[in-house]
C-alpha cells in the first residue's frame, strides 16, 4: 500500500499554539501559590467526659480508679502559671514547673500495674484566668512523651477530666 | 534615515519546553501539597503546642469544630460569636442533625480549637456548654511542637 506524502514539496509545519495552554498553566500556578499555606500539623487530646461525671466526685468515687489524681493549676495577675507553687497535686504536692509533674507522674504510673495505668485518671482543677497553653502543658505533661531515641509516643495516663469551671474573678 | 527590511532572514524562535517543564513540575508539587482539610482552621486562632500533638490516624466521624479566640469569642462555621450563649442553638442544631442521621451522640466529637492565650475557664465553660446539649466527645487540638 502506497501512502501520500501530504504537502509534499511545500513543506509548511504544522505550529501548535501555545499561548492558551501557557495562560491556563500560569493560572494555575498563581491560584495554587495563592492558597497554598505552610501549616504545622495538628493534632488532638480526646476527652471522654458526659456532663454525669463532670461535676459528681461521687460517680468518680464510685468507679474508683487505683491512681486519680487531682492537678491543681494557679495563674497570676496576667494569666501564666505562677513561677513558684503554680502545680499542686492533691492538695499537698507543690510542684512548680511541668517537667516536674511530668516525672511526679511518671513516678506514681511507674510502680503500677499496666491494668493500673490504663486505669489511671487525672483530675485538672484550673484557675479562671489561666491560659489555655498551660492547660495543654499540663495535659501533656500527664499524657505521656517522646521518646527521643525511637521517636514514639509512649502514653502515660490517657483519663483526663475537668473539675467545674471556676467562677470568672469579679462575677 | 531608511531602515533595511529583513524578509528572508531566519526567525528568533524561543524555546518554551523547559519553562513549560518547570510549570508544570511546579503545579503537580502545589496540587500534592494542598490540604483541604485546612478549610476547619482559622487564623484568628493561635493553637498552643504540644509535642505529643500528632495527627489522627483515622479522621473523625463527626466533628463539630469550634474555634475560640482570645478575647472569649466563639466562632463557629466561620462567623465569629460575641456571646458564648449564642452558639447554644447552633449545638442544639448539630444534635438535631446528628438524630436525623440515626446517630448517637457518641459518634460526635466536638474540636475545640482555642487560642493559647484564651482563658481556661472560657474553654471550661464551653465544654460545659456542649456537655449540657449531650456531647460527651471532645478532641482539645494543639499543633505539633516541632521544638526550636
Amino acid at each position: 500500500m502506497k501512502l501520500r506524502r501530504i504537502g509534499k514539496g511545500s513543506e509548511s509545519k504544522i505550529e501548535l499554539q501555545m499561548t492558551p495552554m501557557i495562560d491556563v498553566v500560569f493560572q494555575l500556578l498563581v491560584f495554587f501559590l495563592f492558597t497554598f499555606r505552610i501549616a504545622t500539623q495538628e493534632g488532638d487530646f480526646n476527652i471522654k467526659m458526659p456532663l454525669t461525671t463532670y461535676s459528681s466526685s461521687q460517680t468518680v468515687a464510685a468507679e474508683s480508679p487505683v491512681v486519680m489524681m487531682h492537678v491543681r493549676l494557679r495563674a497570676d495577675g496576667s494569666g501564666r502559671l505562677r513561677q513558684s507553687g503554680g502545680i499542686v497535686v492533691n492538695g499537698d504536692r507543690v510542684l512548680d514547673s511541668f517537667e516536674q509533674l511530668h516525672n511526679y507522674v511518671i513516678g506514681v504510673i511507674g510502680g503500677h500495674e499496666p491494668s493500673a495505668k490504663a486505669d489511671a485518671e487525672v483530675e485538672l482543677d484550673c484557675d479562671y484566668n489561666l491560659h489555655y497553653e498551660h492547660l495543654i502543658d499540663a495535659i501533656t505533661a500527664v499524657s505521656g512523651y517522646v521518646d527521643k531515641s525511637t521517636g514514639q509516643v509512649n502514653r502515660l495516663i490517657d483519663k483526663i477530666s475537668f473539675t467545674p469551671p471556676q467562677a470568672a474573678p469579679g462575677s | 534615515m531608511r531602515f533595511r527590511h529583513r524578509r528572508d532572514g531566519p526567525k528568533a524562535e524561543m524555546d518554551m519546553t523547559p519553562m513549560i517543564d518547570m510549570a508544570f513540575q511546579l503545579i503537580a508539587f502545589f496540587m500534592f501539597a494542598i490540604s483541604f482539610s485546612q478549610n476547619e482552621q482559622d487564623e484568628r486562632v493561635m493553637l498552643p503546642d504540644s509535642v505529643l500533638a500528632k495527627p489522627a490516624n483515622q479522621p473523625l466521624k463527626h466533628p463539630v469544630t469550634l474555634h475560640l479566640t482570645r478575647t472569649g469569642n466563639v466562632i463557629y462555621g466561620g462567623q465569629e460569636l460575641p456571646a458564648l450563649e449564642r452558639l447554644r442553638p447552633y449545638l442544639v442544631n448539630e444534635r438535631m442533625v446528628l438524630q436525623g442521621r440515626n446517630r448517637t451522640m457518641e459518634d460526635a466529637t466536638v474540636v475545640i480549637r482555642a487560642d493559647r492565650l484564651a482563658r481556661a475557664g472560657v474553654v471550661q465553660k464551653l465544654i460545659q456548654m456542649c456537655q449540657e446539649e449531650k456531647f460527651e466527645k471532645f478532641a482539645l487540638r494543639a499543633q505539633e511542637d516541632i521544638g526550636p
